[in-house]
């Protein structure tokens, strides 16, 4: 046991040697140790470099509010996480940590120059300087500040942890275990309402749980005695479920929480293994309440950053809690009673100390206690200097004038080895007011508390403002009987003995004789920002408190300003002369601490971040070597490579064969919707821009679906299955925002009609089978069924069986060429589709898949919407006026397309485009101009689709070209990055304009 | 992130739902006699109240139904729920 180690405690396991490395040198400490708590064992206080000036820095508190003790975690590339807190960090056996922000090591750091030459670097250094000349930024300045900027390394593989996410639903919600959380969550549980409690620390107890001082008692027993009795009491509440280890990251609305609870942080390396690491609950509560304490100020003077200044209560904490101490000759530095205890208990242990107090004297219990046990206290003391480089090693107090604004007298020069210091108390109101609350300024304790909200709310204990324990008790168990409705009598007769503050003394900025602009008074520690900054922020025409903190940075950096915010809201109060209630406060964003990636995104990590759709012959496809292509979440074969062919080969053969004699591609990825009810008929009429009355029984047609804009939505070919039955098909991607659309219509604008909706994409395999040699394919599979042009022409469709499996035959086709497409009960599609390919086989079936369907429909000059269309294209912009009804009355979109815009005759219009050397293949997406001499060149529109037909021997091309409609046969020139590429414009069907091959 | 009493199905979390903006927007029964100005009014024009609003909303992870919310911009606090259809509560 190390000497300063000086006391046994129920929380550290000393039975339990745990080892670890800082900076790569072994250490231990015990199970029940913070990295922090195990360092100060030690003796080591220099944790890391500030950001800006490089200064060396120690740990300053025992919690979340830390802004200097942050790390790095592991050195393994996947694993090594920044910014961790040492104060929160359990140690555990095999654990490596690091320091930040310092080259080549923290001792001795380069950077420290930056403190030498500080006052070069005022507040808004970067924008005053980086500005000229601007041809500096790209190469000269960002480089510089991006190798100089940031904390910490981020990993450089990806996260190996397992993370979670949980849904829970509780009556209450209580955050916060300290003293009045207990007391809150117990009522709550014995009221019968399933509650949950939730704290951030290891143990419950809060502050109070290390509280072992004689003017502390309830009921005849020391503060921290009655709350281990309560703590044991509510562990046997059977509807009170109790997480340690779990923070709330985020309060939204209508009481909606997010929590990330560790569960492996703190085991060793081989019990981490194979578990999960944090889990993010998602919580709804019927009712919240807030317990979440306060966080003990600093005070702001000279050198107040030096390694071995902490927080006078994380002294306390670290000695009574954790049994180390942080120092042997320690000063307490203090503007209220709550240091005394720290001295007490320091005096207890043995620990030489003394107190300087801001007040002229303290006539409380504590204070009297102190006094008697003869620990020296300066009164109306300030600490004006710090010394030491890298700890502190002596302090310089002046007295303070009467009225708080300067020095006066002799200097007083203490050695010493640490330097606890305390600010007084700011209530954690990050919760209320992320949640929508807004706050209150109480001049007495120069706090903000929460404002009282209707939202099934509550602040209680500390955060609410209330500090001594007899007024947490009282207040707490009031408001908790109010706010739940509820006749609690269990703390009616406790009785509690407290030492109460009276006297109180509050400077934001203490005085000093030296100028401030020689000094450094740190406000935000993480962000290096000063006193002198804020003045500066100010004197420079800053006056919105986000103004200055955005300039100065402060409470910017990861702990987001946890200690900083009141001081600099202080300072601009007394420097602007106004009240500090009336500046108000800047906003307090979630995440309360910072959340990992992996908590946020839980399990939806790899092959679970989307959700992949595969159709009933995907093995087969698989099998066959196809190369896929997403297409909305379906994973669709994009081509068939053969014998190591490239892209372009495997499409250009897959294209020919088609063509020439038969191709088969799965189609079962077109949304299928099927439409029934007596009123099927009319709502067709009113969703496509054609006609559907007169469409007989067993034939389909192709239909266009406008947005009420005017604009082509999607299009697909509709079947009439019965008199009151349709089957749509719409684009693969389009499906479910079709089907949301037409609900849409139905629900909303229709309810008379009678029509039912079903989604039946996933309910039936398609194989599409075409070429020339189709009929005889389609014979030999169905040989009962009459194929004859007369009995089954083009657009229509016949019930058949294949093997007694239901099918329908639909010969429509989006190649041009005679083609059959069959749709089949999924569950029999790859048997359906392995026969096809049997049967077609002595033709040379040949597979393809989306690049060669596309080649083959632009063959033909047909649309593929969401490619040649991008929602500002009117079906006569597509040249597609034939099918717009003239004779309807209305349809969705009709009436927008003689609006002033649509009827315009420059819109732009879809054209085939022909380059002149017919092997130059044009990029889709690239601009068209008439041209490039003129400057600025006016452009006219870009390339929409792009193919080499091996079937017509050339280059085709479809694109959108304002005025296109007239310029059949006018040349245009495609500027690309090393020539201009010329092109003539074209009809934009290349191939058998008359149809003849779907009757081949 | 806030509960939707959906009228189907009951109350459920915000993102089972999507919202359609602004209620009450009749579709004309005539668009053809209608100028481009009148038209342009249905088509493009909504309201963006800071306050209360009434608003279309679709449970469409649910029931796929549509139906209306009143609801305050300003807080997200909603005042009631009703059917497509149903006449909406007075302010």
């Amino acid at each position: 046991m190390s000497d300063l180690r000086v006391h046994k405690t129920k929380y550290i396991n000393e039975t339990k040697r745990v080892s670890f490395k800082y900076d790569g040198k072994n250490y231990f400490g015990y199970e029940g140790d913070t990295l922090a708590s195990a360092l100060l064992a030690n003796g080591v206080h220099l944790i890391g470099r500030s950001f800006k000036y490089h200064r060396p820095r120690g740990i300053m508190s025992c919690g979340s509010e830390e802004p200097n003790a942050i790390c790095q975690i592991s050195a393994k590339n996947d694993l090594t996480e920044p910014n961790v807190r040492a104060t929160e960090l359990e140690i555990y056996d095999g654990l490596e940590a690091f320091s930040q922000n310092c080259w080549p090591n923290v001792k001795f750091d380069i950077g420290g120059i930056n403190n030498l030459i500080s006052p070069l670097i005022p507040a808004g250094f970067y924008y005053k300087t980086f500005m000229w000349p601007k041809s500096f930024w790209k190469k000269v300045y960002e480089p510089l500040i991006r190798m100089s900027a940031g904390l910490g390394k981020s990993p450089t593989e990806p996260d190996p942890d397992i993370y979670d996410h949980k849904y829970v639903h509780y009556d209450v919600l209580v955050i916060g275990g300290g003293l009045s959380g207990i007391i809150s969550a117990k009522i709550a549980a014995k009221s019968n309402l399933k509650t949950l409690l939730v704290d951030d620390k290891k143990t419950l107890g809060g502050s109070t749980i290390y509280q072992s001082n004689d003017s502390f008692k309830i009921d005849d027993q020391h503060s921290s005695k009655w709350l281990e009795k309560e703590i044991n009491e509510i562990s046997k509440i059977e509807n009170l479920t109790v997480k340690t280890r779990t923070s709330i990251a985020a309060y939204h609305g209508y009481n909606y929480l997010l929590a990330r609870e560790n569960l492996t942080d703190h085991l060793s390396i081989k019990d981490k293994k194979d578990k999960i690491r944090q889990r993010l609950w998602k919580i709804r509560a019927k009712k919240v309440i807030v317990a979440t304490g306060a966080i003990e100020r600093p005070l702001v003077f000279n050198n107040n950053d030096r390694p071995g200044i902490l927080l006078s209560n994380s002294i306390n904490k670290y000695l009574d809690y954790y049994g180390v101490t942080c120092g042997k000759n320690i000063v307490l530095f203090t503007n209220n009673d709550s240091a005394y205890e720290t001295a007490i208990s320091l005096y207890k242990k043995g620990i030489k100390n003394l107190i300087v107090d801001l007040r002229k004297n303290s006539q409380s219990e504590i204070a009297k206690q102190a006094q008697n046990l003869g620990i020296k206290i300066y009164f109306n003391h300030v600490v004006t200097n710090t010394f030491g480089y890298r700890r502190i090693n002596s302090v310089e107090l002046m007295e303070l004038s009467d009225d708080g604004n300067t020095t006066i007298g002799n200097k007083i020069k203490l050695n010493c080895d640490c330097l606890g210091i305390s600010g007084g108390w700011t209530p954690t109101v990050h919760m209320h007011t992320q949640s929508g609350g807004k706050l209150d300024f109480k001049n007495d304790d120069q706090v903000f508390i929460p404002k009282e909200i209707d939202n099934d709310q509550i602040s209680v204990g500390a955060c609410n403002g209330d500090f001594d324990l007899e007024t947490i008790i009282d207040k707490t168990v009031n408001k908790i009987n109010i706010f739940l409705e509820i006749n609690n009598q269990d703390y009616k007769n406790t009785k509690v003995d407290c030492s109460i503050e009276k006297e109180k003394r509050n400077i934001w900025l203490l005085p000093n004789k030296i100028p401030l602009g020689k000094t450094k008074c740190f406000i935000d520690f993480q962000n290096d920002s000063t006193a002198k900054d804020i003045k500066l922020a100010l004197k420079e025409g800053f006056r919105s408190i986000e103004h200055v903190k955005r300039y100065t940075t402060t409470g910017m950096a990861t702990d987001q300003g946890k200690l900083s915010n009141m001081h600099a809201l202080g300072i601009i109060a007394d420097t602007a002369g106004v009240k500090m209630g009336t500046l108000g406060t800047t906003t307090f964003r979630p995440p309360f601490t910072p959340l990992t990636f992996g908590t946020i995104v839980g399990r939806n990590v790899g092959k679970f971040f989307e959700v992949v759709r595969k159709t009933s012959i995907h093995d087969w496809h698989v099998d066959n070597k196809a190369k896929f292509e997403n297409v909305g979440q379906w994973k669709r074969p994009w081509y068939y490579p053969k014998n190591g062919e490239t892209k372009h080969d495997a499409v250009q053969r897959e294209s020919k064969a088609a063509r020439d004699s038969a191709g088969i591609l799965d189609a079962s990825t077109l949304g299928k919707i099927d439409i029934q009810g007596t009123d099927a008929s009319e709502f067709l009429n009113r969703v496509y821009t054609n006609a559907w009355s007169k469409l007989s029984i067993g034939k389909c047609r192709y239909g266009l679906m406008l947005n009420e804009d005017g604009m082509v939505y999607d299009d697909g070919v509709t079947t009439r299955l019965a008199e009151n039955h349709y089957l749509m098909t719409t684009t693969t991607g389009g499906a479910a925002n079709v089907l949301g659309k037409l609900e849409d219509y139905l629900q909303t604008e229709w309810p008379e009609l009678d029509v039912y909706l079903t989604s039946v994409t996933d309910h039936y395999s398609t194989a599409s089978v075409c070429g020339p040699n189709s009929k005889k394919i389609i014979n030999k599979i169905f040989p009962e069924l009459d194929l004859s042009d007369e009995n089954f022409p083009h657009m229509s469709f016949k019930n058949t069986k294949l093997d007694n499996i239901n099918c329908r035959v639909m010969r429509i086709s989006f190649t041009g060429e005679l083609s059959y497409e069959i749709n089949i009960e999924s569950k029999y599609g790859k048997s359906l589709w392995e026969k096809c390919i049997s049967a077609g086989q002595e033709f040379n079936i040949t597979p393809y898949g989306t690049e060669t369907m596309h080649l083959l429909r632009a063959e033909k000059g047909f649309i593929i919407v969401g490619q040649d269309t991008d929602g500002t294209m009117t079906p006569s912009d597509l040249q597609m006026d034939w099918i717009v009804s003239k004779k309807k009355y209305d349809f969705i979109g009709k009436r927008s397309l003689y609006r002033s815009d649509t009827i315009r005759e420059d819109r732009k219009q879809l054209v085939g485009l022909l380059t002149d050397d017919p092997k130059e293949i044009l990029e889709e997406g690239a601009q068209i101009v008439l041209d490039t001499n003129t400057k600025p060149i006016d452009m006219l529109g870009h390339v929409t689709s792009s193919y080499f037909s091996p079937n017509l021997n050339k280059s085709i091309a479809l694109a959108v070209v304002r005025s296109g409609k007239n310029m059949k046969g006018q040349k245009l020139t495609i500027p690309m990055e090393n020539k201009n590429i010329n092109v003539t414009v074209s009809d934009t069907i290349f191939l058998d304009k008359e149809n003849k091959r779907l009757n081949a | 992130m806030f509960l939707i009493n959906c009228p189907f199905c009951g109350e459920r979390d915000q993102n089972e739902f999507s919202s359609g903006g602004e209620a009450h927007i009749v579709r004309p029964k005539q668009p053809t006699e209608l100028s481009d100005d009148q038209w342009a009014e249905f088509l493009f024009m909504r309201k963006n109240i800071k306050g209360v609003q009434f608003e279309r909303w679709n449970h469409s992870h649910g029931c796929r139904k549509w139906f209306n919310v009143v609801r305050d911009t300003s807080n997200d606090k909603i005042h009631s729920v009703y059917k497509m259809g149903e006449k909406p509560p007075v302010k």
